[in-house]
């Protein structure tokens, strides 16, 4: 009871923040919520699966370019709709063609994608549209687009409490670990993957698309930025990718370190984030969660 | 019409043919030993038949149903379960876990407090009840080899393939292994077991078939397939008249 109560008791606590903090505090409250969201998407599929993927972006860069392109044509629930469809007919395609790639070579796949996805729609702007930036005029204040992020994160988390519980999440698990068993256990690889990918790649499109109002001013170098699937990626193996609140855990915290870092920081900011990628991956391979577990559990063996 | 129907099952490797042309059948409730010197195609032979590997050509039915064509899941909720020449453990996953996968994915798709019965009655035929809430990782080999197995039983298979389930184990375990192996195949189940040691062979199967180089040299009943000149000759190199 506690475990569903709590979270809604700080779900709701979260709702009322724009009622409390500053223009800019709320600019840092849509930040966290959108890399909280982004990175327990991104674990929904690559948290079980050890299907490491660098697509965030390219996903993200699709929903927030879909409202770019129609926001002015169709009203704002449509175009969400759009995007999420957009989002998960890109995944669909993608992860039939490539799901059976393994390892590194899906990494750098997932990579190319996103700059693939990039330089098209650059090219097509260029050659077709003639123009490379669109503007998003939506009449949308800042405290919904916090509160619609805060919604996707909280339905993420609680997607993912529901997937860890049912078969797909027990499917994704054995699949993480060896997909010769799951085979021979009786489990579809192709479609228990697909079904994954496709659902982390709608979230990721949504966060996209909702939080793309912030931009204004939208062109593919911007919203297509690599380091958007790095941050991604390191955030949820900072928290621990495979637990339910491991990668909200991890994404708050380095969130606002980058804040700090790039706006304290601006030229040498990139050094910073590469020492952390570094620090990350050397302390705490398996995440703050099972580290602090280890942690505890030696210590009682010690007591004893 | 044969429970297992094996039928001209080829596999080719580029040049290799590393199972050419193998025909045989085992009964139900059968027990048959699959044996052969070292990359004479047994363990193809198996991949082929839980659906490893894709069959180049030849048919493979179970109870009638094609297996042929079919992919390794389709295979296994068909009824087929197997074990791994080198143990497969994983290692996120709890014991019960481990071995409840099989009944939740597999052709009785088991869920909640039914598969874990299934499960918990799986470690139980193999001697692992009551260690349910160990680590996998810190078993002991011939248990992790327990683990294994007791996954494939709770696939509630139809046939069980056993590829080299008791190398590696000492003398003791060994009898042990020989003891459960014969425990489940008076239950009723039956397996087809790739194995190299001869003891165990001869206590367990009453037939054997064996292979050479890809291809199918004896199927008989165990002591004359042992005592035969072209099985020995394959074992032991020397003059084959195939």
């Amino acid at each position: 009871m506690i475990r569903i109560l709590l979270p809604l008791i700080g779900l709701g606590l979260l709702a009322l923040g724009p009622m409390v903090v500053s223009d800019y505090g709320l600019g840092l409250l849509i930040g966290a919520a959108t890399y909280v969201t982004l990175a327990s998407a991104w674990a929904l599929f690559s948290g079980q699966t050890h299907y490491i993927s660098l697509a965030t972006v390219a996903f993200y860069g699709t929903g927030a370019y879909t409202v770019a392109v129609l926001n002015e044509a169709l009203p704002y629930g449509a175009v969400l709709i759009c995007a999420a469809l957009i989002g998960g007919a890109m995944a669909l395609v993608v992860g039939l063609s490539t799901l059976r790639l393994r390892g590194v070579y899906f990494v750098i796949f997932s990579f190319g994608l996103a700059e693939l996805v990039r330089q098209v729609i650059t090219w097509y702007e260029v050659n077709v549209t003639g123009t490379l930036g669109r503007y998003i005029f939506l009449d949308i204040t800042t405290r919904q687009i916090y509160w619609q992020m805060l919604a996707l994160g909280a339905v993420t988390i609680a997607l993912t409490a529901w997937i860890n519980r049912s078969r797909l999440g027990l499917a994704l698990r054995v699949i993480g670990d060896d997909e010769t068993v799951a085979t021979h256990s009786g489990i579809n690889l192709a479609r228990v993957k697909l079904v994954a990918f496709v659902l982390s790649a709608v979230i990721l499109t949504l966060a996209g698309a909702i939080t793309s109002p912030r931009y204004v001013y939208v062109e593919p170098a911007i919203v297509f930025n690599p380091t958007v699937s790095f941050l991604t990626v390191i955030m949820a193996l900072l928290g621990g990718a495979n637990r339910l609140w491991g990668p909200a855990l991890g994404a708050v915290p380095l969130f606002l370190v980058f804040e700090w870092l790039s706006s304290n920081f601006p030229d040498t900011y990139p050094i910073f984030l590469g020492l952390l990628f570094i620090g990350v991956v050397f302390l705490v391979p398996n995440g703050l969660i099972s580290s602090a577990e280890s942690l505890v559990s030696r210590k009682k063996e010690a007591g004893r | 019409m044969s429970f297992l129907e094996i039928d001209r099952a080829v596999k080719q490797f580029g040049g290799l043919r590393a199972v050419d042309g193998v025909s045989f059948t085992v009964e139900r409730g059968e027990i048959v030993g699959l044996l052969g010197p070292n990359g004479s195609g047994k363990t193809t032979l198996i991949n082929l038949v839980s659906g490893a590997l894709p069959a180049t050509s030849g048919a493979i039915r179970l109870n009638g149903q094609r297996l042929t064509g079919l992919r390794g899941d389709q295979i296994a909720r068909a009824g087929v379960a197997r074990t791994f020449q080198l143990v497969r453990i994983l290692p996120s996953l709890s014991l019960t876990e481990n071995v409840m996968i099989t009944a939740v994915f597999g052709r009785k798709a088991h869920w909640g407090a039914e598969a874990r019965r299934v499960a918990d009655h799986a470690l139980e035929m193999v001697g692992l009840a009551g260690r349910a809430n160990a680590v996998a990782g810190d078993l002991t080999y011939i248990d992790q080899k327990r683990l294994e197995l007791a996954r494939a039983l709770a696939a509630e298979p139809e046939i069980l393939l056993l590829d080299e389930w008791l190398a590696g184990l000492n003398p003791t375990e060994l009898s042990e292994g020989v003891a459960l192996i014969r425990k489940l195949h008076e239950g009723g189940l039956t397996i087809l077991m790739v194995e190299h040691i001869i003891d165990a062979v001869r206590a367990l199967c009453p037939r054997v078939v064996v292979m050479n180089s890809g291809q199918l040299i004896a199927d008989e009943e165990t002591g004359a397939a042992l005592a035969d000149p072209r099985v020995i000759s394959a074992y032991l190199g020397g003059d084959v008249d195939a």
